[in-house]
């Protein structure tokens, strides 16, 4: 059986009396996105920290693909892309010379290098200031660097921890489009963040965390029917106004919904029972009824619901 | 709390081999020495040892006629400006490119870039003390370089006493030491500041203040401070040149005073030799042990 990608066992991290991570036990299989989501101190740096061995555990390991971070840092790194806190590459290095010290350093043939720089350097949107120094870059910029020196091996397992902080609104959407695309070859992809909306945009699977402790590790739809009292959520959006009768009569009568909110004139959050299967249900009564509907897609509200249950919780 | 996924996938496997952590070093030091030759810090002690270099050939060839023995006799001339000028080189060198060189991969941010990579902290290390070295050798040359155009100049002889070629060695031995004790400061912090300030402190005054302290409270002789060896660089050049392990000592001229102590070439080398090992193995320990909170 192979090893887990990602694996922690009882991991603690003390800083003097304030315990940072408290236990925690996570194993992350297959290729997918897990957001890793919490509130800021709540360990999620921490963890990515002691992942790749910058910081140490007081009790517990970690290990990627099956190899002790703690043990053998070189080998259990070798095969994963690493982004934590925003690094600064050396100033005078162009982003060519920095994605050639990484591949150099992490084995890529000197045959492949060229080609490769030049794929992640396109993939993250640089191409045209490959030969530009890095110390006049932007954050922005230096960011999607970064990130291409995370894909520069073509590695299985990403860490990234919240790779659109810091950014401004546009940058913040560039670097998720780029997260997206990352999806579509087959890796893992364990991505700390703190804002919801990125995590119901670009993740698969979610693992909450406050205060040191994992509170839950699931599916997006699991997390959020299973929190919401068997409840999912979708958001729909109209191609027409309706009035608040039509919503109240025709909408909210609908078998298995349980409520509906009309947002404004033309978007709705519509509130369910039966998973997927009521899901289809509902999607099929809503074209039937006529509406105008032009799209429908999982509600962020659902797991903003959940984050703030299960932390307020924790208070 | 153990949570598992629901639905596992396909195994990891590691695509390319990490190459052995020797090869990782010789790359990281080829980057690394790229950053210190572009960096602004090695045109402004290029600058300063070009000015130090102008200075000394003014000098020569204002007072030619009254520097006397300094311009006609080779080995009074590098024993006088080798010797004195290669010891403040050495020191500005390590300043330059030692003092920040393990604390400024924390305040700068740089080690997070390089620590997500496959490499050991030794490799690092090694790699950036390798550089710091190469760049403080290259300043080293420079400075002899000069020196040895002034000599051509003045003196007019093609023949280099070997006491310098002697010298020249003992020198790079020091820069190692010296370096050593410069990446153990940084790695002491995690502001490049603190290994400026304590580096340059120590070196320009501080080492030769603490030996004059031990040699004078308690006249010993004091084997124990690395600028006590640097002694030899000069010493080489001397018409009594003691080569063993132990000191010459030259007894105090009046009862009560402390002797003078100096240190013999094969000391000056052990000396120097131990402070390279104990701190580069010292410095090494700390920073396998530092965190990048």
């Amino acid at each position: 059986m192979a090893p887990p990608s990602i694996e922690t066992r009882d991991l603690t991290k003390r800083f003097g009396r304030f315990t940072a991570l408290d236990g925690l036990s996570l194993r992350i299989e297959g290729t997918k996105c897990v957001g890793f989501l919490g509130p800021n101190g709540a360990g999620k740096t921490t963890t990515l920290k002691l992942l790749t061995d910058m910081i140490f555990p007081t009790k517990g390991g970690c290990s990627i693909n099956g190899v002790s971070v703690q043990d053998d840092r070189k080998r259990a790194l070798a095969d994963a892309g690493v982004l934590i806190e925003s690094p600064e590459i050396y100033p005078s290095l162009t982003p060519n010379e920095a994605l050639e010290m990484v591949a150099d350093l992490r084995g890529v043939p000197a045959a492949e290098r060229r080609g490769r720089i030049r794929t992640v350097l396109s993939e993250v949107k640089m191409e045209q200031w490959a030969e530009q120094k890095v110390g006049r870059f932007s954050k922005g910029m230096k960011q999607r660097i970064n990130i291409a020196a995370t894909l520069v091996h073509n590695p299985d397992v990403l860490l990234l921890d919240e790779p659109s902080t810091g950014l401004d609104p546009r940058g913040m959407a560039e670097v998720r489009a780029i997260v997206r695309d990352l999806k579509k070859s087959r890796r893992l992809i364990f991505m700390s963040s703190h804002i919801l909306s990125e995590v119901v945009d670009v993740c698969d699977e979610v693992a909450l965390i406050d205060k040191g402790k994992l509170l839950f590790y699931d599916t997006l739809e699991n997390v959020t029917s299973r929190f919401a009292d068997g409840h999912s959520s979708v958001d729909v959006v109209l191609a027409r106004p309706i009035g608040p009768d039509v919503v109240a009569q025709k909408v909210a009568t609908l078998s298995g919904v349980a409520s509906c909110d009309q947002l404004d004139p033309r978007r709705l959050r519509i509130r369910f029972t039966g998973g997927t299967d009521g899901q289809e249900k509902l999607l099929q009564a809503l074209v039937g009824l006529r509406l105008g509907v032009i799209s429908v897609a999982e509600s962020e509200s659902a797991l903003e619901e959940v984050y703030l249950s299960q932390i307020s919780r924790g208070d | 709390m153990t949570a598992t996924p629901p639905a596992p996938g396909p195994p990891a496997e590691t695509h390319l081999r990490v190459p052995p952590s020797m090869q990782q070093v010789a790359k990281l030091t080829r980057y690394q020495l790229r950053e210190y030759l572009r960096s602004r810090r090695f045109l402004s002690l290029t600058a300063i040892i070009l000015a130090i270099g102008a200075i000394l050939t003014a000098v020569l060839g204002y007072y030619q006629t009254t520097l006397g023995p300094l311009v006609t006799n080779n080995l009074a001339f590098y024993g006088s400006f080798w010797a004195g000028g290669a010891n403040l080189v050495i020191v500005l060198s390590a300043v330059f490119f030692g003092g920040d060189a393990i604390a400024g991969e924390f305040q700068n941010k740089t080690g997070y870039f390089l620590m997500g990579l496959p490499v050991r902290r030794a490799t690092v290390y090694a790699a950036k003390y390798i550089a710091a070295l190469l760049a403080s050798v290259a300043m080293l040359g420079l400075y002899l370089a000069i020196l040895l155009g002034n000599g051509a100049y003045y003196l007019h002889a093609n023949a280099l006493p070997w006491q310098l070629g002697l010298s020249v060695l003992l020198a790079l031995v020091y820069v190692g030491a010296v370096l050593g004790a410069t990446f153990l400061f940084s790695s002491l912090f995690k502001t490049s500041a603190y290994g400026f300030v304590l580096t340059a402190i120590l070196f320009l005054f501080g080492f030769t203040l603490i030996g004059d302290l031990i040699t004078g409270l308690v006249n010993i002789e004091p084997w124990m401070v690395i600028s006590y060896a640097e002694s030899t660089i000069g010493g080489v050049f001397s018409s009594s040149v003691n080569w063993g392990l132990t000191a010459t000592v030259t007894p105090a001229r009046f009862p009560g005073a402390p002797a003078s102590y100096t240190a013999g070439i094969a000391e000056g080398v052990v000396i120097m030799l131990g402070y390279l090992l104990a701190t580069a193995l010292a410095g090494l320990w700390l920073f396998e042990r530092e965190e990048f909170t």
